[in-house]
This record gives structure tokens, C-alpha cells and sequence, in this order.
């Protein structure tokens, strides 16, 4: 067994107050649905419908592009309004299905009835999975059934349930153990059902003591699920952190966690898991919690997916005062946000505003050398010297210092007292370095290419002689 | 909204210690030890002492508006620098010398090599070596301590002589009633700034410890006093041991960044320390043990980068 912590991190103000004792509320969106076709990693979806065709609830608007990837789900009924480029939070104008929302909310048949899992085959559930589109509710957006099929089915002896929240504002996991328990065991109870060697854990903090009172009494009486209350220190949620701190083993990132034989799942994709298979939902809601000191009333909101941004804040209740920065996510890995109009996606997260934004109103000034970032890196890295490679743009430097392991999570940039931009600088970095990588392998092939036209061409000459 | 929206890479809120904030920690926890040596030495201590810090603050300021830089000294940094300048100080010094010292520390061995974060040695340590080679008498006259048995001598000094163990008074040494430099007497109240440093997590104790069980154990095998705890006491201290390794070898430029590489710079501050000490022509070795183990830094650092986690085995 693991340690139930980390080397590193650090311990940011949490904020959670704000919202978490906010109950889910349920909202129902009067304006245009957006639906990307990328909102996950992979190859983006293909659309199923055109212009002007009437969709339901929990109907396929476009299918899995690839073999990681995953369909969009219809949230509500109407009419398919257009098909064309859309903003997404992420900042990047994607491909998406525009809905107009007639408010009936007509659903595809059989939607909502309820299943036996204990009647499914292995097969049969990974679909279900895949065909509800179902990707990592955490914000990375990895498509859940690809990781439900790993090389060796029996090499896997850990189910691990993510639910340590460790970001900073966020709420919405919490609330999600709160209000329904039965529903992650239930879920994680159907992927055990298909990994017949694991041992599921859920990994909670332990800053939520009533959320692991409460799941542990849950899941008494269950074989083979254990609640586990890690330190409370960010980055717990990690994968890697959350591996080790649980397992006690070490994954880098050339490997898979299930080279580790683990699987590691958000607590509300085991919702959503639930769901899919026990109730026959796909995924088309999405948990977010509007908080931050320019909400002016900080809660914990259901919606549908494809719900405009500006929208669900009107919702919620407006800001109280004009917000200096909207960041989609939390704190530490957060994406900011120009514009609200957005829609909610999948891999698409909370809303934290707030009235100052501090990073804007430090200057940087010279490194002092004084070791913070490297005590909080919970990558064990030398990010001083990361920042030296990365300013001169030495991608040879930066690669042999393991600057490639970087989980871009902020604890050094957070813990800098000249405020350097560090983990900015790494995100750059690794992003310059992947992209001479592919352009070196795309050499690599062209002249592989080459050579092989070459060598046919001397093969025919050379029977041509003959 | 009326405004628009800030823009930034994670993370998006930021620790609130700032690297002025660290400056003063280290100005504050050197007030004691300051105070105590302006109360037994007097005027000329504390004029020492106030000068050297605003010679060196001066500099710095004139340096950067000279060279149409922005001016750093907000940063409090030139201050410590000065500070410890001054804490290193016989406390009869003539006074302008500790001030040439400061503007050599600031101009020479700190700016000319690009200001905070760039200088490769302990500015105030490398003004002090350079003070010593320079006015090496008036930087090693030391005022005795009322009617003294060691006769004027540092402790160091008189034991490094043959001195009479019987004369030297443990207590005496821990409070700071010897001769010595203003500010390296009390280790009383260096302890209490040290202390205080380590609480607020300035620095880590890790450096001081090791530097001082490495100078501890190299007394023991090489002292020629055998298993005498309280001759190693005495060494420990007598000099300038307790200053040194709490405030100047924990130095955050000048010390090694990497967990091992702390370590090996503390052994290494050790048996120098203890070379010089014991062998060296002069009773201390502090100063110069510090400086030349700066040196080996950069190189400490490049053979001690640890690999990442989940990449411990690989090569």
C-alpha cells in the first residue's frame, strides 16, 4: 500500500467554503445548445445529423471519429439550428452542433430504464460506456472506454476513484459524494464487475471527513471497495500523485497507469458510469460550480451540456462585481477565459471568478535561487533550471533535465517569490519540444518513403537488365 | 461586463512571499545579535553597523541609476548584505573601512556580475576577505572584554596558542562576552534568529547541521584534544561557526539548489572549515571556507540534479 501522500506540492488558500455546502441545483437553459465535436482528446467526432433535423434527448449527434475518441450526446430536444465553428473554452474555434431548444425535453426510447449490470457481458459494457460518451470528467476528457480496455485485462489490481478535488474553489466532486454516494460505488461496483483481479479505492482528501464518513459507511458490506483518506495537499488529485500516494508505485510519462496496474477514474465518471449502464443515461449533464469572490451566489450547478457559459451565470445569480479574471477550471491548472460565450462541454470545468487577479499585479523579478520550487515540485524536478533551459529555448538541455515529466500543475510558478512564470515557460517548452519530435519523425518517414522509392526503382531497372 | 477579461497561464493566485519579504526575515533575525554587540561594544559598533548598511544600500541605488537600471533596492537585499558586512567587523574599526568594504560587496562581487541572483560568492563574505587581505591588522584587533583572562584574545585564538582550557568559560562564549566581531559573539542571540529564520522557513536547518556536526567531527578526529566535549564546545563556539553557518552558508544564491548538493556543500564548508581552523595559520576559517566552497557550487549542483519521479532507475 501507498503512503496516502506525495513528496512535494503545496497548500494554497482552498476557498472551498464558498460553495461547498451549496446542494446540486439542477438548471434548465433557455438559449441556443452548442455541442463541439472535440470536446475530449482525440480524433474530434463525426457528425450523425444535418440542418434541420429534429433531435431528442440522448440522441447521437455524432459518432466516435476514431478509436480514441468519443460520441456527443444530444441534452435536450429541438432542432438542429446549424453546424459550424464554435469558441470553445479552451480558446479554440472548433466544429460543433448548434441546437435550438424547443423545452420539451422528448427523449430517445428506452432512455432513463432502468439495467442489470450483473446481466452484462465485459463487451457489452464497454460499449455502453463508449457509445454514452463517456470521457474523464476531471477536464482531462480522456475517453473512459479506452481506458476499460487495457493490454491485460487481469494485470489490473487497482480501480482507483479520484475524488481527492485538490484544486483549490472546487466543489463539485464533493458535492457528488454528499448528495449521491450510492451512485460512484454503484458505478465503480460495474467496472469491477469487468477487472477480475481489482480492488477498488476511492481517494478522498481527508479535508472532507463527512464525504469519507459517509462513502465508508456506503461501502461497508461491499467486497473488495475501500475508502482511503489521503493528506490534503495539491497536487493530490495528480494521477501520478494519487497512484503513489495509494499504491506506493511510480508511473512516468511514458507510461500508462495501468503499466502500473492501475485504472484511475474521476468520482463523477463513476456517476456517469452509473448511469450509462444501471440507467440507461448517457452522458449529457455536467456538475460545475460557479464560485469565486465576484459570484454572488457561489454553488453547485447540474446542467446540460452544450449551456451557454454567460448563461449558467446569469443562472447562478450574476457577480456581485465585474471580475477581473473568469477561469474555466480551478486555480492552479485553470484556463482563463475571454469571452463567456462558451458552452459547457465535457471536458470543460468550473467557473471561478474573481475581483483581483494577483498574478497581473506582481512583477517578476530575478530568481534568488532559494529552492521553493524545487522543495514543492511533486515531479522532483530542478524547475531553475528547467527556466534556464526554457529562456534559452534549449530543447536538448530542458529534455535531459526530465523537463518532459512536468505536469504543468503550478506549484512552482505558485510557490516563487520573485513570481516567475515557470510553469508557463514548461508548457511552452514541452509543447516546442513535441512539436520538433513529430517534425523529426515526419522527416524520419519521408525519407524512409523516399529511399524505398528509390530502392524499387533500382529493382526495376535492375530486372528491366535481366 | 464593463472591463476586459485578465489573461494568464496557470496558476492563477500565487503564494504571498515575496523576496523583500525574505530580505527583511533575514535583516530581522539578525537585530538581536546586532543590538547585543551595539550594547557591549557602544558608538563606534553602532555607527559601524548603520553606515555599512546605508553605504551599502547607496551603492546599490547609485550603481543602478548610473547604469539606467531599475533600482532594486526595495528588495532589501543590498541591506542584509551590508548587515552582515557590518556584523562581521572588528567593533573598533575605523568606520570608512567597513563602508569601502560595502561598496566593494554591492559594485564589484554583486552588480558587476548582474545584480541579485548572479553573484557566484557571498558578496559581504568577499568584502570581508578582501577587508582582511587589505587592513589585515585593524580587521583582526579585537577589543578585549573587560578584565579578560585570555588576555584580548579571541577565544579561537588563544586556544589555537596553547591557551589554559581552565580560562576559557563555556558560558561566557554562549552569551558573548569574548572578543570577536560585532555580530559573531552572542550565540544566544543567533540561535534566536536562527530560530526565528527557521520558523518562518527562510532557511532549512539542513546546511547549518551538517556544517556544523562536519566541523564537530573533524575536531574530534583532528584537535588533538581526543574525546574533550569541552574543548568542542569551545571550538563550536568560540568563532565566527554559529554566524556562518546559520546566515552566510545558507546564503539561498550561493548555495547549492539540489537536496544532495546541500549536503555535499555542507561537508565540504566542514573539512574546510576545520583545515583552516586546525591547520591553517589563522584561528578561523569560517570567512574563507564559505567563499571557496561558493565557488564549487555550479558544480555541485551539475552532479547532483536528481532525476524525476518515476525515473529513479533510469539512466
Amino acid at each position: 500500500m501507498g503512503v496516502t501522500t506525495f513528496k512535494g506540492g503545496v497548500h494554497p488558500y482552498d476557498g472551498k467554503d464558498l460553495a461547498k455546502d451549496q446542494a446540486i441545483v439542477e438548471l434548465k437553459p433557455q438559449g441556443l445548445m452548442v455541442y463541439p465535436l472535440s470536446q475530449h482528446i482525440g480524433a474530434p467526432a463525426k457528425p450523425l445529423v444535418a440542418k434541420g433535423d429534429h433531435v431528442l434527448v440522448g440522441q447521437k449527434l455524432a459518432e466516435a471519429g476514431g478509436f480514441i475518441s468519443s460520441p456527443v450526446i444530444c441534452s435536450v430536444s429541438g432542432t438542429v439550428k446549424a453546424i459550424e465553428k464554435r469558441l470553445t473554452a479552451g480558446g479554440a474555434m472548433v466544429d460543433a452542433i448548434v441546437v435550438d431548444n424547443d423545452q420539451n425535453y422528448d427523449s430517445i426510447e428506452g432512455f432513463g430504464q432502468a439495467r442489470d449490470y450483473t446481466k452484462l457481458s465485459r463487451d457489452e459494457i464497454v460499449n455502453i460506456v463508449k457509445e454514452a460518451g463517456i470521457v474523464g470528467l476531471g477536464g482531462a476528457g480522456f475517453p473512459t472506454s479506452v481506458k476499460l480496455m487495457p493490454k491485460d485485462v487481469n494485470k489490473i489490481d487497482y480501480f482507483l476513484v479520484n475524488a481527492a478535488e485538490c484544486e483549490p474553489y472546487l466543489t463539485s466532486d464533493y458535492r457528488d459524494m454528499i448528495e449521491t454516494p450510492e451512485k460512484i460505488i454503484g458505478g465503480l461496483k460495474v467496472v469491477l464487475s469487468i477487472f477480475p483481479n481489482a480492488k477498488g479505492v476511492i481517494a478522498v482528501e481527508d479535508n472532507k471527513p463527512d464525504a469519507i464518513k459517509l462513502l465508508t459507511e456506503k461501502a461497508q458490506g461491499e467486497s473488495g471497495i475501500e475508502v482511503v483518506a489521503l493528506k490534503t495537499k495539491y497536487p493530490q488529485g495528480g494521477e501520478r500523485q494519487l497512484i503513489y500516494a495509494v499504491t506506493g508505485r511510480k508511473i512516468n510519462s511514458s507510461m500508462l497507469p495501468a503499466d502500473a496496474g492501475c485504472i484511475v477514474d474521476n468520482a463523477d465518471t463513476m456517476v456517469a458510469i452509473y448511469e450509462a449502464v444501471c440507467e440507461s443515461k448517457p452522458l449529457v449533464r455536467k456538475i460545475v460550480t460557479v464560485t469565486g469572490d465576484a459570484v454572488a451566489k457561489p454553488g453547485n450547478f447540474k446542467v446540460p451540456l452544450g449551456m451557454n457559459y454567460q448563461e449558467l451565470i446569469d443562472q447562478a445569480g450574476g457577480f456581485k462585481d465585474d471580475p477581473e479574471k473568469i477561469i474555466c477550471g480551478g486555480p492552479m491548472m485553470g484556463i482563463p477565459l475571454f469571452k463567456l460565450d462558451v458552452p459547457v462541454a465535457k471536458n470543460s470545468s468550473s467557473i471561478l471568478a474573481l475581483l483581483h487577479d494577483p498574478v497581473s499585479q506582481e512583477p517578476t523579478t530575478a530568481c534568488i535561487g532559494c529552492g521553493r520550487c524545487v522543495t514543492a515540485c511533486p515531479e522532483n524536478l530542478m524547475p531553475t533550471m528547467l527556466m534556464k533551459a526554457a529562456l534559452n529555448k534549449d530543447s536538448e538541455r530542458y529534455t535531459s533535465l526530465d523537463g518532459m515529466e512536468c505536469i504543468e500543475c503550478g506549484c512552482c510558478s505558485y510557490v516563487c517569490p520573485a513570481k516567475r512564470p515557470l510553469t508557463q515557460a514548461f508548457k511552452q517548452m514541452k509543447r516546442r519540444v513535441n512539436a520538433e519530435r513529430r517534425a523529426e519523425a515526419a522527416k524520419a518517414k519521408a525519407e524512409a518513403e523516399s529511399k524505398k522509392a528509390e530502392d524499387n526503382n533500382t529493382k526495376s531497372t535492375e530486372e528491366v537488365k535481366k | 461586463m464593463k472591463k476586459m477579461l485578465n489573461l494568464s497561464s496557470n496558476p492563477h493566485i500565487r503564494d504571498s512571499v515575496t523576496t523583500a519579504e525574505i530580505m527583511r526575515d533575514v535583516v530581522i533575525a539578525m537585530i538581536p545579535t546586532a543590538l547585543y554587540g551595539i550594547i557591549q561594544w557602544g558608538v563606534n559598533a553602532a555607527l559601524v553597523v548603520l553606515l555599512t548598511v546605508a553605504c551599502a544600500v547607496l551603492s546599490e541605488y547609485a550603481y543602478e541609476k548610473f547604469m539606467k537600471m531599475q533600482i532594486t533596492i526595495g528588495d532589501w537585499s543590498a541591506a542584509v548584505t551590508g548587515l552582515i558586512l557590518a556584523l562581521n567587523c572588528p567593533p573598533d574599526i575605523p568606520v570608512w573601512i567597513p563602508c569601502v568594504g560595502s561598496v566593494f560587496a554591492i559594485i564589484v562581487i554583486k552588480m558587476l556580475y548582474g545584480g541579485l541572483g548572479k553573484n557566484w560568492m557571498n558578496p559581504a563574505l568577499g568584502a570581508r576577505c578582501f577587508l582582511l587581505i587589505s587592513f589585515a591588522g585593524k580587521m583582526t584587533s579585537f577589543t578585549p572584554i573587560g578584565a579578560d583572562a585570555m588576555s584580548g584574545a579571541t577565544p579561537l585564538a588563544y586556544m589555537k596558542n596553547g591557551g589554559d582550557m581552565a580560562n576559557v568559560n563555556l558560558m561566557n562564549l554562549f552569551l558573548g562576552r569574548i572578543p570577536g566581531t560585532i555580530g559573531e559573539v552572542s550565540k544566544l542571540c543567533l540561535l534566536i534568529g536562527a530560530l526565528y529564520l527557521i520558523v518562518k522557513k527562510v532557511i532549512s536547518p539542513k546546511i547549518p547541521c551538517i556544517y556544523i556536526g562536519t566541523v564537530a567531527l573533524f575536531t574530534l578526529l583532528f584537535g588533538g584534544h581526543g574525546f574533550d566535549l569541552y574543548y568542542l564546545a569551545s571550538e563550536i563556539l568560540g568563532g565566527g561557526l554559529i554566524f556562518g553557518a546559520f546566515f552566510m552558508a545558507t546564503d539561498y544564491v550561493t548555495s547549492p539548489i539540489t537536496p544532495n548538493g546541500q549536503v555535499v556543500y555542507a561537508v565540504i564548508l566542514g573539512i574546510m572549515t576545520g583545515l583552516f581552523r586546525l591547520f591553517g595559520g589563522s584561528a578561523e576559517g569560517v570567512s574563507y571556507a564559505i567563499i571557496l566552497t561558493n565557488i564549487l557550487v555550479p558544480v555541485i549542483n551539475l552532479k547532483t540534479i536528481p532525476r524525476a519521479f518515476g525515473r529513479e532507475g533510469d539512466k
